[in-house]
């Protein structure tokens, strides 16, 4: 058995490609690829002209393991935990492989980085608070979400919100992390254990805001927890979440509700004294337009000259 | 349903065996004992994935009923892990597909099962993959192309038994180098269960000579055997498992 999975073909669709489940014979078409990752491939599709996500891998036991944790995210969608699940089959491919697949509600939205980047840092804070209630939803339910980073969030508009777009990392509290990555990884930092526990996750949070402010990333070092306290005193300015920040990294937060708290706590008084921010703000405005101004006149002017010098020596 | 204790051979090289016996067929024969053969082939970063020289990586392991992966080696704590995990999960998987075929008949296997009844049964497979007692021996090539990859390889290892340590099943490991000095391999640390203190020993490792893969394993294959032997003398206790 182990030899035909070693054998078995990576599998693609093109676009335009139509896929026939094995079981329950529903249709997708395929519009393109979202992308992919250490266990399959996402796919856009449209069944019955709605769009969906379609997730198909040449693990089947991956998928399935996958389809698991949609399947308790789907016992608390009151609270809309994660993409919701519609549909799981195989699709049997011409080679003769069966390729097991599932298809979720598509979520549309942008990166979390870019979202930032555009809107600002305040907006960061405030999506985090919503995100930190949906946490501890899961907690709550006993899974621990494992694989939280950059490229598992998007901010999906209207409102803007914070959502997770793959599961495949989430497991039941006191067990081994699934899934990881090491820039987020707790282990990784020498900062814990890699069991699944709250902490685990708000570790991971912690880290997903200091990716905001380092998008590269940055070097382990010789002593981690070192370089974690000195990154984060670089990159944070405000003095409340910095501390509540190296907190989450030193594993002494171990419920989401905690960190929410004091985080609206913290933007609430970091709101306060915006207003006296914005003030200052204005005068700068002016100075910018006033300069551009200048310069049209200017050029203007001298346009102006040799108009004149061609009309009349010429 | 018990499925006792997982035996993996988890053999870390960058190039092809130039000495004695066909390492495939050496896996072959170690699978037939109940031992898992996974390999991971490391490139040089001048390297692609399709070049030469790491073509046996696949055979090894796929005689072994096993998993191979052939990585940079940037990428290797995470495959380190990612291969073990692998392995178990799809022995677990063997283990109880068997049980369905008794349940259900001849042909069926998990994959066969319409996809709903195949949450629940994966979710047996998670529940013995967490659970199930592991022992992976470590087979570290140290011929000499492998000196600069060394430091990587030690440090893959200590996150590997972090990952495991995390599991409720408990963990052993031990590491060999091959060549060893007149032996065909040589322990570097005997079964334990906790890998963090392995610094000390990977900065002495002297690299050089061949690399007799074939031989390294079936030396390998016998470290299970003789330390199940000696359990079995203190321990007075006799399994059913299938002795070396």
């Amino acid at each position: 058995m182990n030899t035909q999975m070693l054998k078995k073909p990576d599998i693609s669709f093109y676009k335009g490609q139509i896929i026939t489940g094995k079981w329950h014979k529903k249709t997708y078409h395929v519009v393109r690829k979202l992308g992919s990752g250490a266990i399959g491939t996402v796919y856009l599709c449209v069944c019955n002209n709605v769009q969906v996500a379609l997730k198909v891998s040449k693990q089947s036991h991956s998928i399935t393991s996958e389809v698991n944790v949609l399947k308790v995210l789907k016992k608390v969608q009151g609270h809309r935990l994660g993409p919701s699940l519609i549909d799981v089959d195989d699709y049997v491919h011409r080679n003769g492989y069966v390729y097991s697949f599932y298809v979720m509600e598509y979520i549309s939205g942008e990166p979390l980085s870019q979202f930032v980047n555009r809107h600002g840092e305040e907006w960061l804070y405030s999506l985090l608070v919503g995100f930190l209630k949906d946490l501890q939803a899961l907690h709550n339910e006993g899974y621990i979400f494992g694989d939280l980073k950059m490229e598992n969030l998007i901010v999906s508009r209207k409102p803007a919100r914070l959502r997770w777009v793959d599961v495949g990392g989430t497991t039941l509290v006191g067990r081994s992390i699934k899934e990881y990555t090491e820039f987020y990884d707790r282990a990784y930092w020498q900062a814990g254990t890699r069991k699944a526990d709250p902490g685990y996750d708000l570790f991971a949070l912690a880290m997903v805001v200091l990716r905001i402010y380092y998008p590269q990333g940055f070097e382990r070092g010789n002593n981690p927890k070192k370089t974690l306290m000195q990154k984060t005193s670089m990159a944070i300015k405000h003095t409340g979440i910095r501390q509540l920040i190296n907190k989450m990294l030193n594993g002494e937060m171990i419920e989401a509700d905690i960190v929410k708290n004091e985080l609206i706590y913290y933007t609430m008084k970091q709101n306060r004294s915006r207003t006296q921010q914005v003030n200052t703000k204005q005068h700068t405005r002016h100075d910018s337009v006033v300069y551009p101004m200048m310069e049209v006149l200017s050029i203007l002017s001298i346009s102006g000259l040799c108009y004149l010098y061609v009309a009349i020596f010429m | 349903m018990r499925t006792g204790t997982l035996k993996q051979i988890l053999l870390i090289t960058d190039g092809c065996s130039n000495q004695g016996e066909d390492p495939a067929s050496i896996a072959r024969i170690i699978a037939e004992q109940g031992i898992t053969v996974n390999v991971i082939g490391i490139l040089e970063e001048t390297q692609t994935e399709e070049s030469q020289g790491l073509n046996e990586v696949e055979e090894i392991a796929s005689n072994g009923q096993g998993v191979s992966q052939i990585v940079y080696k940037q990428a290797l704590s995470q495959t380190v892990q990612a291969v073990t995990k692998q392995a178990m999960n799809e022995t677990l998987q063997g283990v109880v597909n068997k049980e369905l075929q008794q349940i259900l008949g001849n042909t069926r296997s998990m994959d066969e099962l319409p996809p709903e009844q195949r949450g629940e049964v994966m979710e047996v497979v998670d529940e013995l993959g967490e659970t199930c007692d592991l022992e992976v021996l470590v087979l570290v090539d140290t011929s000499a192309s492998m000196t600069n990859k060394l430091p990587t390889v030690q440090e893959a290892l200590i996150d590997l038994s972090i990952s495991m340590n995390a599991r409720i099943g408990r963990s052993r490991f031990s590491i060999y180098q091959f060549p060893g000095r007149r032996k065909p391999i040589h322990q570097l640390v005997d079964w334990t269960s906790k890998l963090e203190s392995i610094s000390s020993i990977f900065a002495k490792i002297s690299t050089g000579g061949v690399t007799p893969t074939g031989p390294a394993l079936k030396e390998a294959m016998h470290q299970f055997g003789k330390k199940s032997l000696k359990r079995r003398l203190f321990h007075n206790e006799y399994t059913d498992v299938e002795e070396a």
